[in-house]
């Protein structure tokens, strides 16, 4: 009996295609585990196997103790929240009344006391207390994103699923949302970030798990995993690490740009060759 | 310690962002407005009937001795067996069609999902047809109405796995599912048309126009029960159908049992549509236009949607009954002609507009 989420032995076959393979993960409470690796690499699938969404073809998932197909729905949404990587919603709800949504489960229970209070922190905390009476399909991307992780925080939970909280925001609120998930562990929550942005990766996560072609390549700290090496494998691009105000940026090698040929006063009818990114870069095997 | 970002910006006051005087009002509006159509439509027909005659007639009824009572000789008597009736059923088949709309719309999560537009009155249609044709009787009065909602079912079932991919229904299935199981059981319907006998095909000819006329109490006591059942199961689930707005996975993650809601709503979806479909025919679009007026007024939240798209489905259909009968001297109208002339072009403009925010419904 622990608290928190321990897989083992996750492996997922669609169609008869293996999607995932003998993958281990734990998180435990007050840990901030990012999930990274390449498109493709299965992230949102595993990220649907630890929500109990799909029933992984081999291997087990438990919350804290049980296993997690063996709760009900609304058991299993009173200890777990996800953010889903597309937001969708059919009809025009304000956006107050989507971060609503995610008090549903403590309708009826004495925690239901407290739905406006956590309400307005969620909201707050996310950065769309301004939004909340707008209709949500009106919303921006960014802006539908943060309405959803606000949901997310109003549900309260000790698991946060979150599958690239960071994808559709700007500088700011990246950094934003990585603090609340931060805050959320410090107060003794079991976090899961899916992100593409290795260096966010470094500075916010207690561990980092890159998974590649369905198998957990490496698991560890930031230090141990976020490394040169391992990256430009994973990524096929090379891939330099380097160390600013104490944390690690990844930084992708780029080929120097061609200088500007002609001054722009004087700029000729004919186009300039621009750099083919596709053409320009052959990734060394490593 | 929690994040905040500083912003100029004042934030809402906490609690709801719609007001509840809002759709209470509505609400009010409708039971009132609903009163006044019942009154009216009652007091007009053949012979006119002063409204306030009607209304003494009921009040005496119900052993209130206030109001005049009816002049003319046989109003008493046409009030309570030709024209109440009537009038019931009609409000009744209103709710059940609006409320089964509504439902439909939530389990979709698409607002053009309607039973009519998708086949679903068709179905209970032809099931209903076929104990008409073979003169089926194995449940006494409730025989044409167990058969319409299996009907209903089957065909609520259907169109749900075929328009359905990956916990979402696209525009574009759901209304060529609706085109093809539309076909199927219009090809069932000329097959039954053509084994019927001639009075047998007379009736059949009414389901596919819809009519109210000839309506009678043992009708509305089979009817009643099965929307009142529908709209209160309706009512319970409000709460879960606003959720599943988010998508079944989302909605799972904050805490529906997706499957078993969307096994019930199929259920009360079949159930309210049957009870239209039994004894009135193919009523389309009702379904369709009322609960989308609803939501321009007072939001998509089921709470106030699924008793506003009762009250109003009642109205509505009250009125363009009481339409139907007065548009044209000595004549009475066929009711499901008449909506699907509105609705249709109503669903024209939806589709249109949907097409254009592709997905993004307002
Ligand atoms: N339902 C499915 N059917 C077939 N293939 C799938 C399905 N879901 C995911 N895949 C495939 O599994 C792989 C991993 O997908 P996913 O977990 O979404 O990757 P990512 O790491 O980018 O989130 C992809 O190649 C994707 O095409
Ligand atoms: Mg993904």
């Amino acid at each position: 009996m622990s608290a928190g989420l321990r897989a083992r032995g996750v492996g997922v076959v669609i169609d008869g295609t293996p999607i995932l393979d003998g993958v281990d993960l734990d998180v435990a409470a007050g840990e901030v585990v990012v999930l990274v690796g390449p498109n493709g690499a299965g992230k949102s699938t595993l990220l649907s196997v630890l929500t109990g969404d799909v029933a992984p073809t081999t291997g087990t998932v438990e919350l804290d103790g049980r296993p997690v197909a063996s709760y009900r729905a609304r058991e299993l949404a009173r200890r777990r929240a996800v953010l889903l990587q597309q937001q969708r919603l059919a009809f025009g709800f304000r956006a107050r009344e989507v971060v609503e949504m995610g008090r549903a489960p403590w309708h009826r229970s004495a925690e239901a006391e407290r739905d406006l209070e956590v309400v307005a922190a969620a909201e707050e905390r996310a950065d769309v207390a301004h939004l909340a009476t707008r209709l949500f399909p009106t919303l921006s991307g960014g802006e539908q994103a943060r309405v959803s992780m606000a949901r997310v925080l109003a549900q309260s939970t000790t698991l946060l699923l979150l599958d690239e909280p960071t994808a559709a925001l700007d500088l700011q609120h990246q950094e934003a949302v990585l603090r609340v998930a931060r805050e959320e562990a410090a107060a003794g929550a079991a976090v899961v970030v899916v992100l593409h942005d290795l260096s966010l990766a470094a500075a916010y996560a207690d561990r980092v798990c890159v998974l590649a072609a369905g198998r957990l390549r490496a698991s560890g700290t930031p230090r141990e995993v976020v490394t040169p090496a391992l990256l430009s494998e994973v990524y096929q691009h090379p891939v330099d690490v380097v160390e600013h105000a104490g944390h690690l940026v990844v930084v992708p090698v780029r080929p120097p740009r061609a200088p500007a040929t002609a001054p722009a006063a004087a700029a000729p009818a004919v186009p300039v060759p621009s750099a083919d990114p596709h053409q320009e870069q052959p990734c060394p095997a490593t | 310690m929690t994040t905040t970002l500083q912003r100029e910006v004042a934030a809402t006051p906490r609690g709801r962002v719609r007001s509840v005087t809002g759709g209470i009002g509505l609400i009010g509006v409708l039971a009132a407005a609903l009163v006044v159509a019942c009154v009216l439509s009652a007091a007009t027909g053949q012979f006119p009937i002063p409204p306030g005659e009607v209304l003494g007639s009921v009040l005496h009824r119900l052993g209130l001795d206030l109001g005049p009572l009816p002049t003319h000789p046989q109003a008493e008597n046409n009030l309570w067996n030709v024209r109440f009736p009537r009038v019931v059923m009609t409000a009744i088949v209103g709710a059940a069609l609006a409320t089964a709309g509504a439902l439909m719309q939530g389990v979709f999560g698409n607002p053009l999902a309607e039973p009519g537009v998708v086949g679903v009155s068709s179905g209970a249609a032809v099931a209903a047809a076929t104990v008409i044709v073979f003169s089926l009787d194995f449940a006494g009065s409730w025989t044409i109405a167990v058969c319409a909602f299996a009907g209903g079912l089957v065909t609520t079932l259907v169109v749900y796995v075929m328009a359905r991919d990956d916990g979402r229904t696209e525009v574009v299935t759901l209304v060529l599912t609706g085109v093809a199981v539309n076909a199927i059981t219009s090809a069932g319907l000329s097959f039954l048309l053509f084994l019927a006998n001639t009075s047998a095909r007379e009736e059949i000819v009414f389901w596919t126009l819809g009519s109210l006329n000839g309506s009678r109490w043992a009708e509305v006591q089979v009817v009643t029960p099965l929307v009142v059942v529908g709209v209160v199961a309706a009512l319970v689930l409000a709460r879960q159908l606003d959720l599943l707005a988010l998508g079944d996975r989302a909605a799972r993650h904050v805490g529906v049992d997706v499957e078993r809601l969307r096994m019930i709503c199929i259920v009360l979806v079949a159930l309210l549509t049957a009870a239209g479909v039994a004894f009135c025919g193919v009523i389309a679009f009702v379904g369709l236009v009322v609960p989308h007026l609803v939501r321009l007024v007072a939001g998509p939240g089921h709470r106030v949607l699924v008793p506003a798209s009762a009250l109003g489905g009642a109205v509505l259909l009250v009125l363009a009954d009481l339409w139907a009968r007065t548009a044209i001297a000595n004549a009475d109208l066929p009711i499901g002609m008449l909506t699907s002339l509105v609705g249709g072009p109503f669903f024209f403009w939806l589709l249109r507009r949907a097409r254009r925010t592709a997905g993004g419904w307002a």
